[in-house]
């Protein structure tokens, strides 16, 4: 008897077979670190956007659509928007083109590659400000090395003001961006690379097809929806980002490298316009979200093939 | 080398090496073999022999580190897989998921710079030859298994190759379909002539589908030749145990193995005595298999003591119950003899039948 109920005991149901309960517990921590650090700022930067809140007066009082009409007849913001559109475009055109480019590489078998695959890896792993700052120090105007290999090969007669003449300060943001980027297309892109069977790019070989097109109708067409990853990735971190901006040129004297996100900051901290900062920050929000969800829907469209 | 045709033949190797690791695997060594014009020829062996790296060579999927490969005649060492003028259909099929069946069926003529007009016209003529006419708007993952090897046929044929490599095109079709399939592929075959060089592990594939057979085992040529000569006269233990279905028995006896093939193995009064050699089963234990009686027991008065199996087709009619002893024969004419050392074959001799 007493070892029938052991027996029972034994097999009953613990809390470790409880799949929801345990479901909840492995959750909560996500849940909880994504509401206090994503929705709670992000209603929070909703609610600024429609006050008067500043720095000097934290009282919140309504406001209504008055920052943002003040936005729109700012020409500083509309330059910052443009320029935002620009840097995001041509940086995610090249990330993704040199990202192809590198994960040929990272793919492909030939001695060393475990060194190349380690400096290719490198500008992503480095902390954004520290690179950024490394890159002022490349771009400097008096002593820069790049003006002085340029300089020696008989390309230029003086030193470019990479970060002080409006046009190569935009090339200088764009290329810093597609430098700290690349690799993670890279990475994302090799994966989709790698998932190709070998006998598809065997088969297209036997039938005749050179590199190109190989590359050009089989491994692009079937590492499409990786590559819509990895666009989305590059065009939001770039979109998002303004730490580059921001150290380089703190958005030019005349605006003229100004993204959104450095001008909310410039806003909303340095200015003390909290509810001005907000409501321009605001406005990456509904475009990042049009662009995540057509992204995401061509990807599923892709993948159904 | 010598011709004897006078013709080229469609595809030749010749000491075809090929190293792995920097010569630490040997996957091909030293494999000397031609095929004759439209030829069926099978690569056969067990897994890890070196057919499909063979196979892979002559496609200039892989490069061979030494000898040569020749396709119509032609050393195509070095020359990528696009320059021999060859079509192979992988195992997977390999067809290309994002096209649609045309798509894939002309991918290699747009490869080769061929007209649009002509193109369509030539995609439709493979199609049409392997029934899947109607499938022309689909997408690979929208067909079933047998369609897909189709598909990929036609693929290969579009372009009229030299050759065909095929690379264990059935194995991925379930029991049923694979015996259907097998027709098919040998009937298309015939129609359209051209030379094919196929791998399998499956001997039941082999032996159905070949013109002739070569048998492979750890990277090396141990036998060429019809199923029938395969079958019937292996050059070595190895060919007399891989081919056949149970295997060849093989008793040692004076330092040399007496092969003989389970249906020859019968109750002695059903083989003619005239030249019949005898043999003493012990019975232990009978299967009924498709309408065959194979008996397992152990064979004496022949050689050594060895177990072997006796296939008795229905015809034969002899009551056998395991635990007891019977007289068994086999016709001398049907003995093979191996060297016990190396397995070669060796010279006959005659075994007086015990009294």
């Amino acid at each position: 008897m007493s070892a029938a109920s052991g027996s029972h005991r034994a097999g009953r149901r613990t809390l470790a077979d409880r799949d929801g309960f345990l479901a909840w517990v492995f959750l909560l921590p996500s849940v909880v670190y994504i509401v206090a650090l994503v929705a709670v700022p992000f209603g929070l930067a909703i609610a600024l956007a429609f006050s008067d809140v500043t720095v000097g007066d934290p009282s919140y009082d309504w406001v209504g659509w008055q920052n943002f009409e003040r936005n729109l007849g700012d020409p500083v913001f509309w330059r910052a928007l443009g320029n935002t559109f620009l840097f995001t475009g041509v940086s995610m055109l090249l990330i993704v083109v040199f990202g192809k480019v590198l994960a040929n590489i990272l793919v492909a078998d030939f001695r060393g590659k475990w060194l190349v695959r380690f400096l290719v890896l490198l500008p992503w792993t480095t902390p954004v400000a520290l690179s950024t700052i490394a890159w002022l120090w490349l771009l400097d105007s008096i002593y820069s090395p790049i003006d002085w290999t340029l300089r020696r090969l008989g390309l230029i007669d003086a030193n470019l003001n990479w970060l002080g003449e409006p046009t190569l300060e935009m090339v200088s943001v764009i290329a810093v961006h597609v430098w700290r980027l690349t690799p993670l297309a890279a990475v994302i892109v090799m994966a989709g690379l790698v998932a190709i069977p070998r006998d598809l790019d065997e088969a297209a070989r036997v039938d005749g097809a050179g590199f190109w097109r190989r590359m050009f109708e089989i491994t692009v067409p079937l590492t499409l929806p990786v590559i819509a990853v990895a666009a989305l990735f590059g065009a939001i971190l770039t979109f998002t980002d303004m730490t580059v901006v921001y150290v380089l040129t703190r958005g030019g004297a005349t605006h003229s490298s100004e993204v959104l996100a450095s001008w909310a900051y410039v806003r909303g901290i340095g200015g003390g316009d909290v509810g001005q900062g907000a409501s321009i920050a605001l406005f990456l929000f509904p475009i990042l979200l049009a662009a995540a969800i057509a992204i995401l829907r061509s990807v599923r469209r892709m993948e159904v093939l | 080398m010598a011709n004897p045709t006078g013709k080229a033949a469609a595809v030749e190797v010749r000491n075809l090496v090929k190293e792995y690791d920097g010569g630490r695997v040997r996957a091909v060594d030293g494999v000397s073999l031609r095929s004759e014009e439209g030829e069926y020829l099978v690569l056969l062996g067990p897994s890890g022999c070196g057919k499909t790296t063979l196979l892979r060579t002559i496609a200039g999927l892989e490069q061979p580190t030494g000898g040569e490969v020749l396709i119509g005649g032609n050393v195509v060492n070095g020359l990528p897989p696009r320059a021999r003028k060859i079509a192979m259909v992988f195992q997977s099929y390999a067809l290309y998921p994002h096209k649609t069946v045309e798509a894939n069926i002309v991918f290699p003529l747009k490869a080769e710079g061929m007209k649009r007009a002509r193109r369509a016209e030539r995609a439709r003529w493979a199609a049409e030859l392997l029934g899947i006419g109607g499938l022309l708007d689909r997408k690979p993952r929208q067909l079933s298994g047998g369609e897909r090897q189709r598909v990929a046929l036609a693929r290969a044929l579009v372009r009229q190759p030299l050759v065909f490599l095929l690379d264990e095109p059935l194995s991925n079709l379930d029991a049923k379909l694979r015996a259907t399939a097998r027709d098919e592929l040998k009937r298309f075959q015939q129609e359209v002539g051209t030379t094919t060089v196929y791998v399998t592990h499956d001997q039941t594939e082999a032996m159905g589908l070949g013109d002739r057979i070569a048998v492979l085992d750890k990277g090396r040529l141990r036998q060429v030749g019809r199923p029938m000569d395969v079958y019937d006269d292996p050059a070595d233990t190895f060919v007399a145990t891989f081919i056949g279905s149970p295997p060849m028995n093989l008793v040692p006896r004076d330092g040399r193995l007496v092969g003989f093939r389970p249906e020859h193995l019968l109750p002695a009064e059903v083989v003619p005595a005239a030249d019949r050699v005898g043999v003493r089963l012990a019975v232990d234990r009978l299967e009924y298999l498709s309408g065959d009686r194979h008996v397992y027991g152990t064979a004496s008065g022949i050689g050594e003591p060895t177990r072997v199996i006796a296939r008795l087709p229905a015809t034969v009619l002899t009551p056998i119950e395991a635990g007891r002893t019977y007289g068994f024969a086999v016709r001398g004419e049907k003995l093979r003899f191996f060297d016990a050392a190396s397995g070669e074959r060796a010279e006959p001799e005659r075994i007086e039948s015990p009294s």
